[in-house]
């Protein structure tokens, strides 16, 4: 097997798994701190219990989300050094920014956190679960500020001596719009990622009719968080899709399926049979308008068109046997999973808040195991959006200046990366049911449990009315 | 070479000697959760000692990781290709350590959190192991070719013997710091006992670092190349590693605990100090990665200053704050 499509392969499925962590801690932390906040400005013990119990489920979630970046953070050297010999001098300065200002912030807050409850006065222990949601928060503006490079470079130059791309602003590089429109939609989609963790989970336990008021208030906050992000991230995608058709019209005529150039005004394709060999979209449904109403041109250049743009600008550069099409039917479908169930949970959410507030959800059964179900839908629009974002790019690792081919480590061997692929494939096996397992396990027991030996030992009788 | 290299090339070499000082005593007492603690109490008292801050202490690496690419991209690029397999097992060190607190601590019964244990205690001994392996492959140069990669290294580039005594050294030393740490932090009987084994290792620490400048002398070219200096260097971490176990049987915890972080201290400049003005060391040595020509540019490197000197202040700040916080004796009745 060639090394190329091993390194590939990895990154996808590192980025991937790391992806499922990130947007839950950044929404979980973010979920807890409002909760905690609730409890320090109305005193209300049950919000302390909400803050400690989805604070456990959080922190579940963070312990893998930090280990699988280590991950990431190293797998630029490892993997691809290239990229990292030409990138270095841009990607690095964000990266040690990440560390210096978020990652610190992150792990010395959330330990002071965990074991600060009985410790630190309300308000300054209040302060330790924002710090660390800020944290989680400004490392993905940093990282992000290095993939909007990738995206849409800005604030460079190319070293002719040495063929690398060299940083000539900082302040240039946080102006990068892609960054802008980039990091609302991640931030977003984060908060809606933890909304429905909670609201879902919250369902489950109400279904088993287990402590009511305290699901149905979790219910409540995860919700309003679910609804309020989904509209800000369909917001930020919107910003963003317009973006993408200035800055990578092949990525936008390959989400949208259109090989030719669109009428004028745009249709919308809802679902199209698209054919890739023949390089054709065979059959659509589509809506007259919508695209240019949308998206605001009159009409949109299709593949075709784009693939020869790339080819006038590039072949002196990379050569005419260059592949600019990109995998349409992932980038279409993928485009359709994300905003489809984006579109669905933002639906949830106003069901779900209306019936709660109506206190009519608890007897709705379907309608609470769809929340259940519900868990996994942010999870869904993440990973496909991730996908849609970065199989885009291709055939670069950053746009128009340096290719996948020629970012790949030379002098690692084929056996290496197989190696390194079965191994990280096993461990995160492991690790994403280990977690599973865990978090289905602290929602069963619910806010309330009592481990019968921790009782024992301070003396508390676990059966006595009143523990549980 | 400019001021702004040499001054990063110091910062990488202050960042990993900050990983070492700090997340080896977490090494350290992950290896304790087996070899000294006894019953579920004293692990939890063992574990309890690093709970809240081994996170942070981490940190340092990943730090040291990001400068590395933002200021030296050619040497983290050389660096970590060139060591994919051991970095591999480094990685899973780290991961299967970083869940296993966690994980351990959300464990329903004896038998899953003796699997999470036994996670902590296999990833903090790899891991230090393979950063010993690896800074020692990294002094006796390797394969590299002129377009500055690692290529065609062997089996013996890796593994051999002056890298397995480096790897073991840095384990042993990991646990002395974590042994010394939790007779600063604990009280009873693993206090006690964290004395009594901290005891007998010292004579194998001491036979261990004659190993080591015996064949530091004879693989690397240190002193040829900076005798005097390298001399100096070898001498203070001789003189660390005998005030800590001075520390150890007179029962100054606090010195003992400085000291064996000292140590670690003293590896790391004596490794940097032989590599200076290299950072990679290629057995043709025409081809060996210099600080001069592995560096980002003058703007970059610019940057990152101005934003380490605002940003590692208040950091250590906070971070001091947050171990003061917990500064007390971990009690085994908690």
């Amino acid at each position: 097997m060639d090394i190329e499509f091993l390194a590939r392969f990895q990154f996808g499925m590192t980025t991937v798994f790391h992806f499922f962590f990130v947007p839950m801690s950044i929404g979980m932390a973010f979920a807890v701190a409002v909760m905690e906040t609730m409890y320090v400005v109305k005193k209300e013990q049950i919000y302390k219990d909400m803050a400690k119990f989805w604070g456990n489920i959080f922190l579940i979630g963070f312990a893998v989300g930090v280990v699988t970046g280590i991950i990431q953070e190293f797998q630029f050297g490892m993997n691809w050094s290239e990229y990292s010999r030409f990138m270095g001098d841009i990607f690095g300065a964000p990266l040690a920014v990440e560390a210096l200002l978020a990652f610190f912030m992150e792990s010395t807050f959330i330990g002071l956190w965990m074991f600060g409850w009985d410790k630190f006065n309300e308000k300054l222990h209040l302060l330790f679960i924002w710090l660390v949601s800020i944290g989680t928060a400004l490392s993905a503006l940093w990282i992000l500020a290095a993939n909007s490079f990738m995206q849409n470079p800005v604030a460079y130059s190319i070293n002719e001596a040495t063929g690398r791309a060299e940083l000539t602003s900082f302040v240039g590089l946080l102006k990068n719009h892609q960054l802008w429109v980039e990091y609302p939609h991640v931030l977003f989609g984060a908060i809606v990622t933890g909304g429905f963790v909670i609201a879902g989970s919250s369902a489950w336990k109400m279904l088993k009719n287990k402590d009511m008021e305290f699901f149905k208030k979790s219910m409540n906050i995860g919700l309003i968080l679910g609804l309020v992000g989904s509209i800000l991230t369909i917001g930020a995608g919107h910003q963003q899709m317009i973006a993408v058709a200035n800055d990578q019209p092949m990525k936008f005529a390959a989400m949208e399926g259109i090989y030719e150039d669109t009428t004028s005004p745009a249709p919308w394709n809802i679902i199209a049979s698209i054919d890739t060999k023949e390089k054709e979209t065979k059959w659509e449904i589509s809506v007259p308008y919508l695209l240019t109403l949308l998206g605001g041109e009159d009409k949109y250049i299709g593949m075709d068109q784009a693939n020869k743009n790339l080819h006038d600008e590039y072949d002196a550069k990379f050569g005419s046997d260059v592949d600019y099409y990109l995998p349409v039917k992932t980038l279409f479908w993928g485009f359709r999973f994300m905003a489809g169930f984006g579109t669905l949970m933002a639906l949830m959410a106003i069901v779900g808040l209306f019936l709660l507030h109506k206190n009519k959800i608890q007897n709705m059964k379907w309608l609470l195991w769809l929340f259940v179900a519900g868990i996994s839908f942010p999870f869904i629009s993440n990973t496909f959006g991730w996908l849609v974002t970065e199989l885009g790019r291709s055939p670069w690792t950053v746009y128009g200046l340096f290719t996948i081919a020629d970012s790949v480590s030379p002098g690692v061997s084929a056996t290496s990366l197989l190696i390194s692929n079965i191994v990280y494939f096993l461990l995160f096996s492991v690790l994403g049911y280990v977690m599973f397992v865990f978090c289905k396990r602290a929602v069963k027991k619910g806010p309330y449990y009592v481990d019968p030996s921790e009782a024992k030992k301070d003396g508390i009788d676990p059966f006595a009315k009143g523990v549980l | 070479m400019s001021n702004l290299q040499f001054l990063w090339f110091i910062l990488i070499g202050v960042l990993f000697s900050g990983f070492f000082f700090l997340e080896g005593f977490d090494f350290g007492v992950g290896m304790s959760v087996k070899l000294v603690a006894r019953n579920k109490r004293e692990r939890d008292q063992v574990i309890e000692t690093i709970g809240p801050i081994w996170e942070s202490n981490l940190v340092w690496l990943i730090t040291a990781g990001g400068a590395m690419f933002a200021s030296f991209p050619e040497w983290y690029a050389s660096l970590f290709s060139g060591f994919y397999l051991i970095l591999l097992f480094i990685l899973v060190g780290l991961i299967i350590r970083g869940v296993s607190f966690k994980f351990r601590s959300s464990s329903e019964n004896a038998k899953e959190r003796n699997t999470w244990e036994w996670a902590l205690f296999l990833g903090s001994v790899i891991v230090p192991f393979l950063f010993g392996m690896m800074f020692v492959d990294l002094v006796m140069g390797l394969p590299m070719n002129a377009s500055k990669n690692v290529m065609n290294a062997s089996f013996t580039d890796y593994v051999n013997l002056f890298s397995i005594v480096g790897g073991v050294a840095v384990t042993l030393v990991s646990f002395l710091h974590g042994l010394n740490y939790l007779r600063l932090k604990t009280e009873g009987a693993v206090r006690e006992r964290s004395l009594a084994i901290a005891k007998k290792l010292y004579p194998v620490l001491f036979a261990g670092l004659v190993v080591f400048a015996i064949l530091a002398y004879l693989k690397t070219d240190f002193f040829t190349e900076r005798f005097t200096s390298s001399l100096i260097l070898l001498v203070l971490i001789v003189v660390f590693a005998a005030l800590s176990a001075y520390g150890t049987y007179k029962d100054k915890e606090g010195l003992s605990f400085i000291s064996t972080g000292l140590v670690f201290v003293g590896i790391v400049a004596f490794l940097f100090n032989g590599l200076f003005p290299r950072v990679m060391i290629a057995k043709d040595s025409q081809f060996s990665l210099l600080i001069e020509n592995a560096s980002s540019t003058p703007y970059t490197l610019k940057v990152m200053t101005i934003v380490t000197v605002v940003l590692l202040p208040i950091v250590l700040l906070y971070v001091a704050w947050a171990y003061k916080q917990f500064a007390k004796r971990v009690k085994i009745d908690r």
